[in-house]
């Protein structure tokens, strides 16, 4: 007998182990071909069956070669658990299941000499989120009745620019009793409070990043509802810069500076000014940690969007101009802003941090007037490539972050002079009308969203690990990579609908929301329409407690 | 829900009109409370116009206090007037020992002074009378103005008039304008400041509904202004808010219904002046108020103007003949003061409008 190599892997240090019912299997090689992860294979087994014919025992033996479906017992190729086998078996004969007793954390590390990278979301265990601990509590009644969410007309814009206090305003009064204008004012776009998060044509498959533009565009031209989505950092096609559905995108300028370069070759061209720009500091995901897309998924089209060549693209993680807060408004507040004359809000995108109010006051206190946003990203979402320990060490809840920034500003009388725009694990769990109010009741001005974008285009990855394969361009519902075959899984059309029928669905759940607090205009900072049964939320955030 | 009403007047109007503009509206409310502000005040006053009057309700410890505190800040008592009362058994009234009117000659240095310093000091004046006597309840002090009285206690409103003999018409205490509530602010702690109407430098609001927005409103308006204090009621904040925009901001009044009542988006979008109209909204977000309800308001010129929510969710009717108009929850109230008026004339205020009453009685609809 071969002696037993213990270091050797086997399926049962993986993560996901294959159920595999060869008496169901009719052998079709659909899983095998389906599986990005070439996590199967198909194989011949060697059985022996030992058999007795006659009335006396006389056992006799025979050999046979069966062909069957086996995992593939090896680092490089292991189950991700996405259970595409399972969807395309007509037989119902293959399937992953969850294995309790991995070794993959240990194996892993110990084979490679290298951390370990994922994409997904946050895999440790979390308690209940604090956001299913808020009710709406303040129901309208009797004298301030609540609304019809039907019949009344409800007004659900969010700010994006610097907003001046009222006593700066540069208005003079005629003499029909009229304000005017006196000299020019930041630009502020009133926008629909959910944006679609920053994910890059890159992390997204071209597929993908288009199905989320038509959706935007669908839903600017078709439904009236003035959704904007953010770019990423790595460019936007040039064909979209020069045509009017530029109006819809917030470009987004991150460490790398991918594709900057061509935004501004294309700015003479362009025919409308771009919704905003967001400078990208950090996101709360992998806070601390850059971006990177692997030579691998740098495909000829991103090479042409960013200009790059085929490479590893690292983002790093700080802007290596910038030391300090106040060098960031003075420098790229003031360039961005200057780029496109004064005419398009610049925001500012920072991972929430337990020195988040720090930064904030800083920008809030902002004497050019040139702050148009701070968006804040807690962990908990999350959608790229990143080092594990970064997903699942590092990063800040949302909640009460954002909570202290709207209560800094209001110490300060300061609130709405600089939006803010939160994120991070909104819509977890599916609901993002319900996370979107609650966050806006305790002061934010809009929120953005990421990974539920992705959720609603079929990602079939949670927080329990299944999938998490963004990183490794392999992603099985061609959503997370650039290999033809994969991305042309994704249904454009299908994926563009889905996000529109999401949206429209939401509008109607802000409404039913808005309604029995008797509000018509978003309530942003009324914690008072809030409520916590659980004493220690309500406290932190100053809401009321009750039992 | 409350009942507001309000008299102006070419001629010097005694309060009783007042009680009877609001007895009719009763079942309307609880009948806790009668709270009133007079402007342009004829009778004993009325040769004082342009000094202020101290209109508080006190202890005798109150009353020594905040007297003490008016002479060291170099104020000279001019004129003192308490009302008679009649404190017949039975009345229900929350009454306090003393009820105190007394007009003012500014500080010596400040005579000469100008308009703002002037109006600046009495501000502060009051601000500290009110907190010097907050503690144990030894008085509330509510108005420090030229040309202004104000009267509020707790308990039924034909009880209040009774005890203050207000019921009787003379011609000592009157005035030209007259806004009058008879509830005290059930929502919350009866307190008398709660009461409305409110009143600051020379602006007094009261209203009839809700303010949804109040936690906002009150969140913003601490840092706006030092006087912009109290909040025991929803309310005030109305009041707080017009002061800010017409008085500090300097704005026509016309923009006071675009901060409180902003038109939506899609609206401004389609308007010539959309850029103001925007920046405003933007800028003054946390002033907005939502929720049902009216409002009326009196300027430091005696010019008088109403609104409501954006959606009409709370009455008011304007009934006038050639020397009044009357400002009314209900029609009720204006039909027992203007019994002869043409009430086809009456105007109820649509949503989207301001309706100003200048001093020539001249009505004014201001499309918002």
């Amino acid at each position: 007998m071969e002696a037993m190599k213990v270091q050797h892997v086997t399926p049962n240090d993986m993560p996901w182990k294959i159920k595999y019912d060869a008496s169901r299997c009719t052998l079709c090689g659909s899983c095998v071909s389906a599986c990005s992860f070439r996590a199967i294979e198909a194989k011949v087994e060697r059985r022996r069956m030992v058999f007795s014919e006659g009335e006396l025992p006389d056992p006799q033996q025979r050999f046979s070669a069966v062909p069957v479906i086996r995992q593939v017992k090896d680092v490089q190729h292991y189950c991700r658990g996405c259970g595409i086998c399972e969807k395309v078996c007509p037989n119902d004969a293959i399937a992953p299941h969850r294995n309790p007793d991995t070794r993959h954390p240990i194996i892993t590390r110990c084979l490679g000499g290298d951390s370990i990278k994922r994409g997904g979301r946050k895999n440790l265990e979390s308690t209940v989120r604090t956001l299913d601990k808020i009710r709406v509590g303040r129901i309208s009644q009797m004298t301030d009745p609540s609304l019809d969410a039907q019949r009344h007309t409800f007004d659900m814009l969010a700010p994006f620019g610097r907003i001046l206090p009222a006593n700066t305003l540069p208005f003079s009064i005629d003499d029909n009793d009229k304000l005017q204008v006196e000299a020019a004012m930041p630009p502020v776009r009133w926008i629909y409070p959910v944006v679609i998060g920053d994910m890059s044509i890159g992390a997204l498959s071209w597929r993908m990043w288009e199905a989320v533009a038509m959706a935007v565009a669908y839903l600017n031209e078709e439904c009236g509802m003035p959704v904007r989505m953010c770019s990423g950092e790595g460019g936007v096609p040039v064909r979209l810069l020069k045509s009017k559905y530029l109006k819809y995108m917030i470009l987004q300028i991150a460490s790398g500076h991918f594709g900057w370069n061509r935004i501004a070759k294309a700015m003479p061209y362009m025919v409308e000014d771009p919704a905003g720009i967001l400078i990208k500091i950090g996101q709360g995901a992998k806070p601390g940690d850059g971006g990177l897309l692997q030579a691998g998924k740098v495909a000829d089209h991103i090479q042409a969007i960013r200009g790059v060549p085929k490479a590893d693209l690292l983002s790093p993680p700080n802007h290596q101009g910038l030391y300090s807060i106040e060098e960031s408004v003075q420098k790229m507040f003031l360039s961005f802003n200057a780029a496109f004359k004064f005419r398009v809000p610049v925001a500012i995108k920072v991972a929430a941090s337990a020195t988040s109010v720090s930064v904030f006051n800083n920008l809030v206190r902002d004497p050019y007037n040139i702050v148009g946003g701070f968006f804040l990203d807690g962990i908990d979402g999350g959608t790229g490539a990143a080092h594990e320990v970064s997903l699942d060490h590092t990063g800040h809840p949302i909640v009460s972050k954002l909570r202290d920034c709207y209560q800094a500003a209001t110490e300060q009388g300061r609130q709405g002079q600089i939006p803010l725009w939160a994120a991070g694990g909104l819509g977890k769990t599916g609901d993002l009308a319900a996370d979107a109010f609650k966050m806006i009741a305790l002061g934010a001005n809009g929120v953005f969203t990421g990974k539920l974008i992705l959720q609603m285009a079929g990602c079939v990855g949670n927080d329990m690990g299944r999938c998490n394969a963004c990183n490794t361009g392999l992603c099985p519902v061609g959503i997370t990579t650039q290999e033809p075959p994969l991305v042309h899984r994704l249904d454009v059309d299908r994926v563009a609908q889905n996000i529109v029928n999401y949206f429209l669905a939401m509008d109607t759940e802000f409404k039913k929301l808005m309604a029995p607090v008797g509000n018509s205009s978003l309530p942003v900072g009324r914690s008072d329409a809030l409520i916590s049964t659980d004493k220690a939320v309500a406290e932190r955030l100053n809401i009321q407690y009750v039992c | 829900m409350c009942r507001i009403g309000a008299i102006k007047s070419f001629n010097y109007v005694h309060p009783s009109q007042a009680l009877k503009l609001m007895e009719s509206q009763q079942k309307g409310h609880d009948n806790s409370g009668f709270a009133m502000v007079m402007h342009d005040l004829g009778g004993l006053f009325e040769s004082y116009k342009h000094l202020p009057t101290l209109s508080m309700a006190c202890t005798d410890e109150g009353l020594k206090l905040a007297e003490d505190m008016l002479r060291e800040a170099g104020f000279q008592r001019v004129m003192q007037w308490v009302p008679e009362t009649d404190p017949q058994p039975g009345l229900d009234i929350h009454a306090m020992p003393n009820y105190v009117f007394e007009t003012f000659d500014y500080p010596r240095y400040f005579r000469n002074g100008d308009q703002k310093e002037k109006e600046d000091l009495l501000l502060d004046t009051r601000l500290k009378l009110r907190k010097a006597l907050e503690g144990n309840e030894l008085g509330f002090v509510y108005s420090f103005w030229p040309d202004v009285v104000t009267l509020k206690e707790i308990g039924d409103p034909r009880d209040i008039g009774t005890y203050f003999k207000l019921w009787t018409p003379d011609d000592k205490f009157t005035a030209k304008v007259i806004t009058a509530q008879c509830r005290q602010n059930t929502n919350y702690d009866i307190v008398r400041y709660a009461a409305h109407p409110f009143f600051m430098q020379g602006y007094t609001v009261l209203a009839n509904g809700e303010n949804t927005f109040y936690l906002k409103n009150v969140e913003a308006q601490r840092k706006l202004h030092r006087g912009y204090i109290g909040f025991e009621s929803d309310s005030q904040c109305f009041l707080y808010t017009l002061h800010y925009v017409h008085r500090e901001l300097r704005w026509p009044l016309r923009y006071y219904k675009h901060v409180v009542t902003p038109l939506p988006f899609y609206d401004i979008e389609r308007r010539e002046d959309k850029e103001q109209l925007l920046a405003l909204r933007q800028s003054l977000a946390h002033l907005e108020i939502n929720g049902p309800n009216t409002i009326i308001g009196v300027l430091p010129d005696f010019s008088m103007f109403t609104c409501c929510d954006a959606k009409k969710l709370r009455p008011v009717v304007i009934g006038r003949t050639d020397d009044t108009v009357v400002i009314s929850s209900e029609v009720c109230g204006i039909n027992d003061i203007l019994p002869d008026r043409d009430w086809e004339a009456d105007i109820y205020p649509h949503e989207r409008e301001i309706v100003a009453i200048d001093n020539d009685l001249e009505v004014q609809r201001w499309r918002q």
